[in-house]
């Protein structure tokens, strides 16, 4: 069975390791916060000027001058620190975040990430994404493996604008984790029920398949969310 | 020394037609909107605005797009909810965009601000939005060179200030803040409380006075309310 947006996410989150900084986009990768395992000190960054994001304020908790970068009103962790903008920047060009996980409409097989813009008669805007992609330490991309319907977003090369050339480490989809490496893009998990000809058959590239692929271990459910779809 | 207007419609009185305003202000946090309502009162038209999202209507910045007052918008994100008339200007050939990355955006203004003739910068390397600029390597890494950019008016949100224009900033209030108010020719604040000459402690100031030429005491109510006691 695929994994729901949500059970991307939660996959995701198991990946994180302690003391990691993360700065998550919008989309799928912004629900990786809700999954964060307990027991690990994980602090978010939001572009906007925070380290130390915690979850999304209650209607009681609202402080109107206090967003994350998706816009929404948040609460802060003990020990959060607000900052301007261009310290935010330094933070992310700077190398000092250890993971960013975004959104992508294509990756290719060599990491290149096209996220910002589909060509056409519409307004164009960036934001961070291309300065986190190019200034994490690691980046990750969260995505269903396909388009609704059904093109392969991991390509050959992207035919969409790009982000950023050969910045992506690790690709999470619905069916599958892959890793870059080099020019080689490697299987690396298939999701419950999921073979490796139907990621095969959905990816636009080739793949390395090592000799045993491992099958996610993923609940059914978290929370009363579920993570696998019916 | 005493930078405090009494009205946000005094503040803005002098600014010409054709001016270049940056403006602060992500999400709600930090938008001087009183500042930016009082200039769509103005009428004026031809208006370069350095702002980092679209503008909506409840932010003034959208009205001010909507009503054709804006010749050309230097921005990052100009695609959020709510950032229709960008949208419909843009797509009508009426309002000029130049679009940065986030993080080119504030730099080039920090950089206009601090005196410093521009940068290099490792992001957009290789994608559309580097074209035409020049590239050099670094180390065996290509990096971009962007220029410099000021204004001639900045329109600033703060949340305290004293009368010489020391400011303090609450939260996330601060994000183009602080570095729009070294980047510009003329600073105008907006503040919800303009308190004593040596109130503010010294450690908390986060934009010293020498930025600051103008200061608008614009209370709201919620923070009466709901703020923490200042320290």
């Amino acid at each position: 069975m695929p994994l729901t947006r949500e059970g991307i996410a939660y996959r995701i989150a198991q990946d994180l390791p302690d003391e990691s900084f993360v700065n998550l986009g919008t989309g799928i990768p912004s629900l990786v916060a809700r999954f964060l395992p307990p027991g690990k000190t994980i602090l978010i960054h939001s572009e906007n000027g925070i380290l130390g994001a915690g979850p999304k304020a209650r209607p009681d908790e609202i402080d109107p001058d206090l967003v994350n970068a998706n816009g929404d009103y948040v609460t802060l962790i003990p020990g959060a620190s607000v900052f301007d903008h261009a310290l935010s920047f330094a933070i992310i060009r700077g190398g000092h975040l250890t993971h960013a996980v975004l959104g992508a409409l294509q990756v290719s097989r060599r990491g290149d990430l096209a996220s910002w813009r589909i060509p056409g008669p519409r307004v164009p805007g960036v934001g961070g994404a291309m300065d986190i992609a190019v200034g994490a330490q690691r980046v990750w991309v969260a995505t269903m493996h396909t388009t609704d319907q059904g093109e392969p977003k991991i390509v050959e090369e992207c035919t969409y604008p790009l982000t950023a050339a050969r910045c992506v480490r690790r690709i999470y989809t619905d069916l599958a984790v892959l890793s870059v490496e080099g020019e080689q893009l490697i299987l690396e998990e298939v999701a419950p029920g999921v073979t490796v000809e139907d990621v095969v058959a959905r990816t636009g590239a080739p793949l390395t398949i090592p000799p045993a692929v491992r099958t996610m271990e993923i609940p059914t459910e978290f929370a009363g969310t579920a993570l696998l779809a019916p | 020394m005493d930078r405090v207007v009494a009205t946000c419609d005094e503040a803005v009185a002098d600014i010409p037609n054709g001016a270049s305003i940056m403006i602060g202000g992500f999400g709600p946090p930090g938008i001087p909107v009183n500042l930016v309502k009082a200039l769509r009162r103005r009428k004026l038209h031809d208006l370069v605005l350095i702002y980092c999202g679209g503008g909506t209507e409840e932010d003034g910045i959208g009205g001010l797009i909507a009503d054709g007052a804006v010749r050309k918008l230097i921005t990052s994100f100009p695609t959020h909810p709510g950032a229709t008339a960008v949208r419909e200007k843009y797509l009508a050939g009426e309002l000029e965009l130049e679009v940065l990355p986030q993080g080119t955006f504030v730099e080039r203004i920090r950089a206009g601000g601090a005196g410093l003739g521009g940068f290099y910068t490792p992001t957009g390397v290789g994608t559309e939005l580097a074209e035409g600029k020049e590239v050099r390597i670094i180390d065996g890494r290509p990096y971009v060179f962007e220029l410099p950019l000021r204004a001639d008016y900045a329109f600033v949100k703060a949340y305290r200030a004293d009368r010489w224009g020391n400011l303090v900033y609450r939260r996330t209030m601060r994000n183009f803040n602080p570095i729009m108010a070294t980047a510009a020719n003329i600073v105008i604040v907006e503040v919800d409380e303009v308190v004593p000459v040596g109130a503010l402690s010294p450690e908390e100031i986060e934009t010293p006075c020498i930025f600051v030429d103008r200061v608008v005491e614009v209370p709201r109510d919620w923070i009466r309310r709901a703020a923490p006691a200042p320290r």
